[in-house]
């Protein structure tokens, strides 16, 4: 059914109408025009639509909009305000990407890891992040930059 | 210094784009009033760009842009491409800023993706872009100034006159220098002078990526349009016999359902118009969720698909069979065949008679699954079709090779037809293959607006155009003091051999023959990194393997003795590979490796090499098993591809290679039971993981002066060979069918 919402997301409030099942993958994507969070399987596999919900890491695809009332929710757009937040400029350093898609999920469930986590093991970044494919194989350079962040930050 | 290649010089682009560059003026009288620290930023001024060539603008600030021309999916081309130009055009890298050039043959005479082409072919070319600009600019100054050429130098992209001491920017002068002819006589830089070439940059579109930046063709948006999806047969060998769509068109945001045909029945298919599903039904609404919402609504017929004959090119025709077809069959199909008979693909000495006489033989059979790209984007397009002309926006590989069939379709002259070239979340050959962009064509038109066509993840595997099905069994003939004395293999797949018979082991010994047979079938296939090597590298490398244990030899040292024979005396004049750098690299990732040495004595570790796209690539695998957990403690990768343009992201691909390679080796499998794919997202389909990825990867680059030879695809392949050897160094079971990992259980 065609509800009106409202969501709190990188600390705006938007007004949406949306069917109420609607994942908030498609209400970023296809109504807020914020294509940041990829869609990569729909099924919460592969982490490519990963975001913060009250700053944890979560699969956006698996994620109704009804389900997010005063919710606070975080997209890459939203994680720094020139893309210098420690994850993204150890991304840069260590030059993680090759096609760069699933890229933003990845950084969101490091930037999220952090959080929680500031030193990880290489034990806890892996059991972390292993909900985030990468078909690339930039996993061995994602964990540098998530040391690196760990050192910085 | 020398001198290219005159063709070089003698290319259209070069003449044409400096000429249509020469209708823009480049005002610069403005400046005078501004001090010479002033940027252009500062002044708040948009700097007034001037076309140098159709990859080249300069702008009045000296700022530079440079048009990368292919496709990028992750190769980093976007980077290493226009390092080639930067660097014989003598500018600061840090001036430049590059750009995806769109589908423009006359501009850019090689948009393709695929084969690891990318930097071998723009070698000379890009950097005879680079050069010719930079004496056209060269010589607008010495007009300008009234100097001799011979007196004026270049460097970060500054003019200067020692003598006088003048000095002046590029962008002074590039207004000028675009209505010069393109000087005849090209020359390049010795590698010597390189100054950016072999240094390590950074991805150009990275800060991009990492603020999840609109880049790929997934992400594009415009007014007004529609998204749409396609539903298809749930199996291959089916096709659509009736559907209804009434309750699906009533569904919230959905603007109309109708079945599209995306080939005439006498389409003539050129190879990479390949399509799984002939005949679909297309929806179309307001946002994806809904489109997907509908499509469960549809209530569709298939019915089992009749044999039919495929036209090709040449009045080629190809029968394409009936029936639901499974990988077991598949399977005992092609166990069957490899007990047959097939075709003699090339045969040395005498083998029959060697293997008759031999002392004692070893037989081996390997065999692989199909595997799906597993591209991290899902297939999409963008089309706009208004009047007789069709926009794309679109993530394509080979954008050349699917306009043919996109003119045919369409009936619509290729003039009417305008691609824009989007980042793609990934390639490894499935975005080679453009039907998809037909489709969304077709959907536009029909639906009379602009439409952003998507796959979801389901039809994207389960739809896709996949790596084949292949088997191959080798033979080895020894005499009394096990000495190799012939060779023997058979390849053969669904629906296409692997076989390269003209690949080492052939060249080094005596008796050698290899067959192949096919397998006719309804599946799709198609190019996935490394085509065949990425299978052949597995069986090969696990075989030499197999018998240097027989023989109690080295497995390196046994490989570098055959290879030593093929380059000292080889048998035949069409091996396909270059024997001193194949034992170039297995001797650098000895030494890197630390194989053999007494430090390393108890370590589970298996080696691999192989030839491919013209490059050559070693591995070594440390590893240890638990059970059926694998770790993987440390890749080492030895890497002849020539001159390595930028090492930072040539690295990178080396590992991703391996990754890659291990994932797929471990864990890749698509297997169909009656024509539907077992595995459809990544639930079932088990990809690579961070927590199994290789704790370490060292790579490795044979320093030489060769022209580039390629790298995407050749450190793929031979990681699947090395990761059998290794995990039988762990568990002493020998790996024969792919993937392994599910064959460590109990």
């Amino acid at each position: 059914m065609i509800k009106k919402y409202s969501v709190r997301i990188n600390k705006k409030v938007h007004q949406v109408e949306a069917d109420e099942n609607m994942p908030l993958l498609w209400v970023l994507r296809d109504i807020l025009g914020m294509e940041g969070t990829k869609y990569g399987c729909g099924l919460g596999s592969c982490g490519a639509c990963t975001v913060h919900l009250n700053g944890n890491a979560v699969r956006s695809c698996q994620l109704p909009i009804s389900s997010l009332t005063g919710m606070e929710i975080t997209t890459i757009e939203g994680l720094s305000a020139k893309g210098d937040h420690p994850v993204q400029k150890a991304w840069l350093d260590v030059d993680v990407a090759q096609c760069g898609y699933c890229q933003s999920g990845q950084i969101m469930s490091a930037a999220a890891l952090l959080k929680s986590t500031p030193n990880p093991t290489e034990e806890e970044i892996e059991n972390f992040m292993t909900g985030n494919i990468c078909r690339c194989g930039t996993y061995t350079r994602i964990k540098k930059a998530i040391q690196l962040a760990a050192l910085k930050s | 210094m020398k001198k290219t290649d005159s063709n070089y010089s003698r290319r259209s682009f070069l003449k044409v784009t400096s000429l249509s560059g020469g209708g823009m003026m480049l005002g610069i009288s403005w400046l005078a009033s501004a001090k010479p620290e002033d940027s252009l930023a500062e002044l708040n001024i948009e700097p007034v760009w001037q076309e140098v060539t159709s990859f080249i603008k300069i702008a009045s600030d000296n700022s530079i842009k440079i048009f990368s021309p292919n496709p990028e999916f992750g190769q980093n081309v976007m980077t290493s491409l226009p390092m080639l130009i930067a660097e014989e055009l003598d500018v600061d890298w840090k001036q430049v800023e590059v750009e995806q050039g769109n589908y423009d043959p006359k501009a850019f005479p090689r948009q393709f993706t695929g084969g690891s082409q990318g930097i071998r072919m723009a070698w000379k070319q890009l950097r005879t872009v680079g050069s010719a600009a930079r004496q056209m600019i060269l010589t607008a100054a010495s007009q300008a100034w009234n100097l001799p050429v011979s007196e004026l130098t270049t460097a970060n992209g500054m003019i200067t006159h020692a003598f006088s001491g003048k000095s002046e920017t590029y962008g002074t002068f590039a207004a000028a220098a675009a209505k010069l002819p393109v000087p005849k006589d090209i020359v390049l830089k010795g590698n010597q002078s390189f100054r950016l070439i072999g240094t390590p940059q950074k991805n150009v579109v990275a800060p991009k990526i990492v603020q999840g930046k609109p880049l790929f063709g997934m992400d594009y948006r415009e007014a007004g349009m529609l998204i749409a999806m396609t539903e298809r047969p749930p199996a291959f060998g089916m096709r659509l016999k009736s559907f209804d769509a009434n309750v699906a068109k009533k569904m919230p945001g959905i603007v109309d359902i109708f079945p599209i045909k995306v080939f005439n029945d006498d389409h003539k298919f050129g190879g990479f118009d390949t399509c799984s599903f002939n005949e679909v039904i297309a929806v179309v609404g307001k946002s994806t969720w809904d489109v997907m919402n509908a499509r469960k609504k549809i209530k569709a017929v298939w019915e089992v698909a009749p044999e039919r004959k495929e036209k090709g090119q040449n009045n080629r025709e190809t029968t394409v069979p009936s029936g639901l077809e499974s990988t077991t069959k598949h399977y005992a199909k092609m166990f069957e065949m490899s007990k047959k008979p097939g075709v003699i693909e090339r045969k040395d000495g005498d083998p029959e008679k060697a293997f008759a006489e031999a002392k004692h033989v070893i037989e081996r059979t390997y065999t692989a699954p199909f595997l799906a790209h597993n591209i991290m984007e899902p297939t999409n397009t963008f089309a706009h079709y208004v009047g007789d002309k069709v926009r794309f926006v679109a993530p394509i590989q080979i954008p050349d090779w699917i306009m043919p069939a996109i003119v045919a379709r369409l009936g619509i002259p290729k003039e009417n037809i305008s691609i824009e070239l989007v980042r793609m979340g990934g390639g490894f050959g499935r975005r080679a293959y453009g039907h998809y962009m037909i489709e969304a064509a077709l959907i536009s038109k029909q639906a009379n607006a602009p439409v952003k066509l998507i796959y979801s993840r389901e039809d994207d595997v389960s739809a896709g155009i996949y790596r084949p099905s292949y088997q191959l069994t080798y033979r080895a003939a020894f005499d009394e003091n096990k000495k190799l004395i012939a060779f023997h293999a058979k390849g053969g797949g669904v629906p296409e051999s692997p076989l390269h018979a003209n690949r080492f082991p052939a060249g080094a010994i005596d008796n050698y023959l290899a067959e192949s047979f096919v397998i006719p079938s309804n599946i799709t296939i198609g190019a996935f990194r490394a085509p065949r090597s990425n299978f052949n590298a597995a069986a090969e490398q696990s075989f030499l393997d197999e018998i240097s244990e027989y023989m109690s030899k080295d497995p390196i040292a046994f490989r570098l003795e055959l290879l030593q024979r093929a380059k000292d005396n080889p048998v035949g004049k069409t091996n396909d590979y270059d024997a001193s750098r194949y034992m170039g690299v297995l001797e650098l990732v000895r030494e890197k490796s630390g194989w053999g040495k007494l430090e390393n004595a108890g370590k589970k570790r298996g080696v691999s090499a192989y030839f491919c796209h013209n490059s050559y690539a070693a591995q070594v695998i440390d590893l240890q098993v638990k059970g059926d957990q694998v770790t993987v403690e440390l890749v080492t990768t030895a890497l002849d591809c020539g001159v390595v343009v930028n090492p930072e992201g040539a690295k990178n691909m080396a590992e991703g290679a391996a990754i890659d390679g291990i994932g797929n080796a471990l864990f890749g499998q698509l297997t169909l039971t009656d024509g539907k794919t077992d595995q459809r997202n990544f639930d079932t389909y088990r990809m690579i993981r961070h927590n199994e990825a290789p704790k370490k990867i060292d790579v490795h680059f044979v320093k030489n002066e060769i022209d580039p030879t390629g790298l995407g695809e050749p450190p793929f392949p031979p990681i699947f060979g090395a990761m059998a050897n290794a995990l039988y160094q762990a568990t002493g079971k020998r790996f024969y069918q792919q993937p392994f990992q599910p064959q460590l259980k109990g």
